[in-house]
Order: C-alpha cells, then structure tokens, then sequence
C-alpha cells in the first residue's frame, strides 16, 4: 500500500470581467467553499509545513529563495501519535477566508492567484480518481454559492496553461521510503515522468511557453520544465521537485512531489499517471537495476520532443547508446512493473497499460475515450476540417491551429461543468472509472483506509472543538484547565485511528 | 462458414474488445459533429476576445 494524493489548481476567470483580480476571486471562491460547507469545516493549520527542506538533505536559508516559498510557520513536531500543547496565537495569522479543511479530508483553498482543491490522502490510484473527481464538484458547489453571494459569475477551468505564458500546477504526492537516495530516485525515475504523457497528456494547442508556434502538442505542462530536479515549483520548474516536506515521521518517509503531470479531465488518464507512478516507484524502492536502462540523456529537451511528436516515433538517446522511443520506453517500463503488482488496483493498471500502448501504437485513435489528449486531437481535428477553406485548386485547407475558434475551443474543453470535455462524457464518448454514486459519496466522505478519515469525520461530527486542521495535525479547541489548544499529531498516513480522535468520534 | 456464426463469434469473450466496432465509430462521428454544431454559434461571435481575456497568473 502507498499513500498518494493529488492537487489540482484551477484557472478562473469572472467572464463578465477579464481584468477581475485573480486573487480576489479566488478567495470569494474560498468563501464560497465555506458556505456551501457551513458548520463542517475548519481552517488550515499551518504548523508542520517546512517548504524550505530539500530532499538532497540540504535547508535553504530563508533569505535565498523567492518569498511565495515561504509558507511554513517555525513549528515542527515529530512526536509520532502524540498530543501537545500550543498557545493560542492571533487570528491573523490565518485568515479564514483563505482556506476549507472539508469533511472529505480535501483542502479548498487559494494557492497565489488560484483556487486549488488537495485531495485527501487515498491508498491507490482509483480512490484517487474518484476523489479528484469529487474535487471538481465540490469547486462547482462553491462557484455555485460564490454566484449567489455575489451576483456575479467564475468560470473555473481544470487545465494548465492560459497561452500567455502562465502555467498553474496539477501535483502528485507519493510517500516513498526515506532511506532511498533521493539522487537514485530521481535518475530511475525521470525516464517514466518524461514518457508517460503519451497517455496521461491532456493535450495543448499552441508550442511554446506563450504558443508562440501555431500546432498541437501533447502536453499542457512540457514547455514549462526546465531543469531535471529542483526546489521551485513556480520558475526553473524541475522534472522531479526536491522539496523536502514529508508530512510524516520524516525519519520513514519522504514525500515526493511530482509537477509535471497535467491537469486530466479523463479518468483513465488520470487512473495512469497515479497507478504508472506508483508501480515504477515499488521497482525503484526494489533497487531494480534494470531501470538503469533507460536513462535519457537529455531528459528535459525529451520532455518537450515527446510532447511534439503526434506520431508517437521520435527517438531519444539513451545513455547506454542506444535510441528508443517514448512507446518503447514506457514498454520496457511495463515488462518491470509487472513484477511490481501487488493488488487489484495494480493488475487493473498493468491490464490496461498494455491496452494502451498496444493500441496507440497502432493507431492513437483508437485511445479516443480514454486518452485526453487523443480525445481533444481527434475533436479540434474535425473542427478544423469544418472550418477549412476552399484553396484556389478547389481544394480544402483545415482552419489553422491557431485560428481563434480552435485556440478557444482548447481553453473550454476544460471548463468544470459545461466545457467540452464536460460534454463529451455526458455524450457517453468518454469512459469513466468512478461511477457518479461514487463521486457523490466522496464530496462529503473522506477516505476510510487514511488519516484523512480523521481529519474529515472530525470537521463533520465536532466542528465546534475544532480550531484548524493540517495534514499532519488536527488542533482541539477544548474547555480545559491548561487553557491551551491541544494539537493531536498524525505522523502516519496510513493510520485511520488516534485515541483520542477515536474517543471524540465515539462521543 | 455461414454469415451467422462469424456475427456469433465476435460476441465471444476471448475476442479483444478494444478496437472499436463500425457502429461505434459512426457514433463517436455522430456525437462529435453534434457537438460541433452546439457550439458553432457562441465561436463565430466570441472566440478572439474569448482566447484574449484568457489570462492567468503563473502558479506552481
């Protein structure tokens, strides 16, 4: 069993105002969030994060790193299960309005200049499906409310670039064993995260980090990757990202964090990214040599050949000599992780893996209801044979890439709610793993098999002695002779049950 | 061999059931272009102020 999560930063626009205040909306949104939960939820606590730790063992000084970094307050508490005590501080210092601890474990809240829903901790990649899915609703349930307080529409969009340059985050968390050299973590690794986008990507129109160049390429996030492993996630953003913050008994695990993947509006993309990962990383944790094999040697300029190259044929050098494409990459990483699998959930990632590669090397088409960004090519390709003009040989030309119509027709195939990925599943051409009674339980219920099953049934049965919640703490706000807030540690994410926790929930 | 039981046989289990049949195909055809025509409209007035106001702050 591995602990994974997953992040997802929305865009948001207010259509009747372009130039709104990104910050602003997103925090009405937050707002919104908070009414539409009422009583039952809570704020974040800010206790345990220390985002200044890199995993090379290394801790940045404060004053050499851009300030959005700075997240963390200067509290770090290891004492596994424990129960301590923490003065009270001013209000201030988080402001509600900012953050939604929810009963589903999840976190609603403003990350910069946008809302971002964290998933609650799951045990595989299917539960994470279904609460990313689950996460999409609840950001509807808020624009809804946001729309009723303020008479004023959000549009929220789960995509990853704006074309101007901007690019916003969708993160994988996995907790991987601490005694693992992060520097041999990060080699084995690198050659999966640049290749699996050939069936994780979402799909983009327009190259280059502001699509200077007209065309179409796979992925929303590879003109954004600029180096192979590093600490910031908002400039020079690395393949593997180092930052140090297990959110756990930090002498067991490490968390990574994974910044490349986009943002999938597909569940069996989505299914992927999450179970690909963690089988690579059962091989990795194995010490498997045989992924020695597949070092890029050039793994960020790969990134970006891989996200070009429709065709799914483009070589790319290996470090042993030899040439390999992303097709054959990801085959050879499929015979490895078949020796991986250790439950259903895994075999059902190994099944359609194969499926997977096997048809898209035959023909990508054939991936349309699962692929995202095979479904978007395949959409925008009709659209611009329907919007093609007569040449002067009596001929028909298909509408450019970067004809308007087309370039808009990407930014709404994300749209939450109505756009065009939205209404391609309604018209049953999308498969789904998460069935809708599924993802209607996981707006308001938080997983059974983590810690975050504390964290949410806490908020919804005994909201009135909860002052904040975090990842890896929940603080009381009791009536007691310390006159202090108690802060019940939860250092181990696979663990459902606290004492004391426990004892509150019983009543 | 009769028409009757080729038809019979792709209904088998073993028969891979991941290249799409014909009626599937026409289908997926169907809904896209319906899909196409829906939003056909809103593109011809909106699309170039749409792409243009599209804008976002970096994030992580």
């Amino acid at each position: 069993m591995r602990i994974l999560g997953l992040e997802t930063e929305y865009g948001i626009t207010d259509p009747a105002d372009p130039r709104a205040n990104p910050i602003l909306l997103s925090s009405l949104l937050v707002s919104g969030c908070r009414a539409w939960a009422g009583e039952k939820t809570t704020r974040w606590d800010y206790g345990g994060e220390d985002p200044l730790m890199d995993q090379r063992g290394v801790r940045r000084p404060r004053t050499h790193v851009i300030p959005e970094l700075l997240t963390d307050a200067h509290e770090f508490n290891a004492k596994a299960g424990s129960v301590t005590l923490r003065r009270r501080r001013g209000s201030w210092e988080d402001p509600a309005h900012l953050n939604a601890v929810l009963t589903n474990g999840a976190r609603f809240y403003v990350d910069h200049a946008h809302p971002e829903y964290s998933g609650p901790e799951v045990t595989n990649a299917r539960d994470a499906v279904v609460w990313d899915r689950a996460g999409d609703a609840i950001a509807l349930q808020a624009a809804a409310a946001y729309a009723e307080a303020e008479g004023t529409h959000v549009s929220l969009y789960k995509n990853n670039v704006d074309g101007k340059g901007a690019s916003y985050g969708t993160h994988e968390n996995f907790q991987v064993r601490r005694d693992l050299d992060f520097d041999v973590l990060a080699r084995r690794l690198t050659a999966h995260l640049v290749t699996r986008q050939i069936y994780t990507g979402a799909g983009r129109v327009g190259l280059g980090m502001r699509g200077e160049q007209p065309g179409f390429q796979i992925s929303q996030r590879a003109d954004y990757m600029e180096t192979e492993v590093g600490l910031e996630t908002t400039l020079r953003r690395p393949i593997v990202n180092s930052r140090d913050e297990p959110h756990a008994e930090r002498k067991y695990w490490r968390r990574l964090h994974i910044i490349i993947g986009d943002a999938t509006t597909f569940d069996v993309a989505t299914f992927m990214k999450l179970g690909t990962t963690t089988l690579v990383l059962a091989a990795i944790e194995a010490d498997d040599a045989r992924l020695d094999a597949l070092t890029l040697v050039e793994p960020v300029g790969d990134v970006q050949r891989v996200s070009r190259d429709l065709a799914l044929r483009e070589g790319l050098h290996l470090a042993d000599g030899t040439v390999a494409s992303a097709l054959e990459v990801q085959r050879a990483l499929l015979e490895i992780a078949r020796d991986y699998v250790a439950g259903a959930v895994d075999a059902l990632v190994i099944a359609r893996w194969e499926s997977l590669l096997e048809r898209l090397g035959r023909d990508i088409f054939e991936t349309a209801r699962e692929v995202e960004w095979v479904a978007k090519l395949q959409l925008l390709g009709r659209m611009r044979a329907k919007y093609g003009t007569a040449t002067a040989e009596g001929e028909t030309r298909d509408a450019a890439w970067d004809d308007p119509r087309i370039a808009a027709s990407d930014i709404v195939w994300s749209q939450l709610g109505t756009g065009l990925s939205a209404r391609l599943a309604a018209a049953g051409q999308v498969e789904r793993l998460a069935t809708e009674d599924e993802v209607a339980a996981a707006i308001t219920d938080a997983p059974r098999d983590t810690r975050a099953y504390l964290r949410g049934a806490i908020v919804a049965t005994r909201p009135d002695i909860v002052d904040a919640a975090g990842w890896s703490t929940i603080v009381l706000d009791r009536d007691a002779d310390h006159g202090q807030l108690e802060v019940v540690h939860l250092d181990d994410p696979a663990s459902a049950s606290h004492p004391l926790i426990d004892e509150l929930l019983r009543g | 061999m009769p028409q009757q039981s080729v038809n019979q046989d792709s209904f088998d289990d073993d028969v891979p059931d991941d290249a799409p049949a014909p009626a599937a195909a026409a289908a997926t055809t169907d809904a896209l272009d319906a899909l196409l025509d829906e939003i056909d409209g809103n593109l011809q007035v909106n699309a170039e102020q749409f792409v243009r106001s599209f804008v976002q702050k970096g994030g992580q």
